[in-house]
């Protein structure tokens, strides 16, 4: 089958708009084949992951296209850089990882993209509306953009996310469509007792196991006894797209396609009902926590970066209390939510408990940790995910109270109650 | 060579993105993610709860049913290219477009696209980590011969 092109398309194809524009659109409908999409379709926004720096050839895909004289055409925000350049020197980064990880950061910007460098641009002014269709990048703001706000975009990877944004075009292929977004497996959280279902690790080990038995159906979560904060729902799309492929989640009651159970489906019937067992989270649970013992070398929150609402949380579990002193203690976030939270007063207790902030980058794509940093703790599943594998390095898991808790003590501890 | 020509078969696949390969082939019935699962310096895979954790998939026709999780991994499987330590093809039970697209931006960049093919679940299934395979242009895998 072959995609149908309009003639706008066909003259950015023939490099009549430009190299750079060809470049893109060539790689956009060699892709749209490999989909078995029909056409493409407009997209008003798009949120850039090609900007991390991974190497050699990101950063001269970067450099051609800029060379090229690539500029987006649709409002654009760009996520995580490969270093966060107000303070990579307190950190192990590499000099020469830093000069590459700036030129690629400093050739996306002169395609005109917003310098937002967060994993989170829903946090700032670019919040996509219900229904807009849009082309991001970056997994956990893919689930939340689909899920929490009701936007439509596909899961785009790395290299093709810029391609949308120069060209304002994609193929018009999954979660772009109406019937890509019913859901498709209906997980019931009945059996869950209170006790769990208010603590936050709920969500972060919930989604890791969703995401693991999911597979590409659209989960459907029914049975929260109170509606999740936005930052909850923000983990748990993160741990789904981690362990899983999740792009799109719907929770009746809470996200906006789905204020019935009716409407989640479609009026359709789920494919599978699956009851959330105190079983599955509990392995799920430990499936995340791969530290052995109690040594802890740092504790790190922020994945999805923080929020000013985390901020406003934390703040008050460290007010007069101090961090141990082996114990580093660190918060990623972007750059905006780090002014706003600074304006608010919220980092002067982060800052007296002996807490640090990094922006616009995080522990995953930056080379930041020094050697004897072996041991970390988070709350998020996603660092917990990735860090034993990208890393080499064990986390330990827990509730953001845990994370405190074992900063101030030096040593992992976790509040077993709700979990045994 | 220790497999007989009874043992070699042919699948007719779906080449997302054509081209030729032949080598040994490594094979997992579970999906990976590049990022933070494959060393785009040495071709390892380095997800250390993935079936193929601390094998090496550089120079292989590496066979997994799709990728999963992060959007980095076309950067990922890019780097690898241009580094050298790709799998020779990469066998997927579907259509998966974040292989596809590492292997299209090699071609435009570096006229290196890495062949990637689409079996079905069915063909799939009858891969074996270890047997020769060769890919053609056409998404045609014979398994069970080659160098």
């Amino acid at each position: 089958m072959s995609t149908s092109l309009t003639d706008h398309d066909r003259a950015l194809l023939a490099g009549e708009h430009g190299e750079a524009s060809r470049m893109a659109m060539s790689i956009l409908t060699r892709m749209a084949e490999v989909q078995g999409a029909e056409a493409l379709l407009d997209i008003t926004q798009a949120h850039i992951d090609s900007a991390l720096y991974m190497g050699d050839a990101t950063l001269e895909y970067a450099e051609r296209l800029a060379g090229l004289g690539a500029q987006v055409v649709v409002p654009t925000t760009l996520n995580v850089a490969g270093v966060d350049p107000h303070g990579w020197e307190r950190w192990a980064v590499p000099p020469e990882w830093a000069a590459k990880a700036r030129r690629q950061m400093e050739a996306y910007q002169g395609m005109g993209c917003t310098p937002s460098w967060t994993c989170a641009p829903y946090q700032t002014e670019a919040r996509p509306e219900f229904g807009q269709q849009i082309a991001w990048g970056e997994s956990s703001a893919i689930v939340f953009a689909n899920s929490v706000l009701g936007a439509r975009t596909e899961r785009y990877p790395d290299l093709l996310d810029i391609c949308a944004a120069i060209t304002g075009r994609v193929p018009a292929v999954g979660l772009h469509l109406d019937e890509n977004r019913r859901g498709g497996v209906l997980f019931r959280l009945g059996d869950i007792p209170s006790a769990v279902q208010r603590d936050d690790a709920l969500y972060p080990v919930l989604g890791h196991w969703i995401g693991s038995v999911a597979g590409h159906r659209v989960p459907v979560l029914d049975g929260f006894e109170a509606v999740p904060t936005e930052d909850q729902l923000k983990a748990m799309g993160a741990a789904m797209a981690s362990s899983g492929a999740v792009a799109l989640f719907h929770a009746v009651g809470v996200t906006p396609e789905a204020p019935t159970l009716d409407a989640a489906f479609h009026g359709g019937r789920p494919s599978e009902v699956i009851a959330v067992t105190m079983d599955a989270l509990r392995s799920a649970r430990a499936d995340l926590h791969t530290a052995e013992g109690d040594a802890l070398d740092m504790v790190v929150l922020g994945s999805p970066h923080f929020s000013l609402e985390e901020f406003r949380t934390l703040a008050p579990l460290l007010e007069g209390a101090e961090r141990h002193p082996d114990v580093r203690f660190l918060v990623t976030c972007g750059r905006a939510v780090k002014l706003i939270a600074e304006k608010a007063g919220l980092l002067g207790p982060l800052e007296r408990f002996g807490g640090e902030v990094t922006v616009d980058t995080c522990i995953l794509t930056t080379p930041m940790l020094p050697a004897e940093t072996r041991v970390l703790m988070t709350n998020s599943a996603k660092y917990a995910y990735y860090t034993p594998g990208l890393l080499g390095r064990a986390m330990a898991f827990g509730s953001t109270v845990d994370c405190v808790r074992s900063a101030i003590e030096g040593r992992v501890t976790r509040d077993e109650s709700a979990w045994t | 060579m220790d497999v007989t020509a009874a043992t070699a078969f042919v699948l007719e696949g779906h080449a997302l993105v054509a081209g030729e390969a032949a080598g040994e082939l490594l094979v997992a019935h579970e999906p990976l993610s590049f990022w933070g699962g494959y060393d785009a310096d040495t071709g390892e895979i380095i997800d250390r709860r993935h079936a193929l954790s601390g094998l090496n998939a550089s120079g292989r026709i590496l066979a997994i049913p799709s990728t999963r999780g992060s959007s980095t991994t076309s950067a990922v499987l890019l780097e690898a290219i241009r580094a050298g330590k790709a799998p020779a093809a990469i066998l997927t039970s579907e259509v998966d477009a974040f292989l596809a697209l590492a292997s299209i931006v090699a071609d435009e960049m570096y006229r290196t696209p890495l062949p990637v093919v689409a079996l079905g679940l069915d063909d799939f299934a009858r891969l074996r980590s270890g047997v020769r395979a060769t890919v053609e242009r056409s998404g045609r895998v014979r398994i069970g011969v080659g160098r």
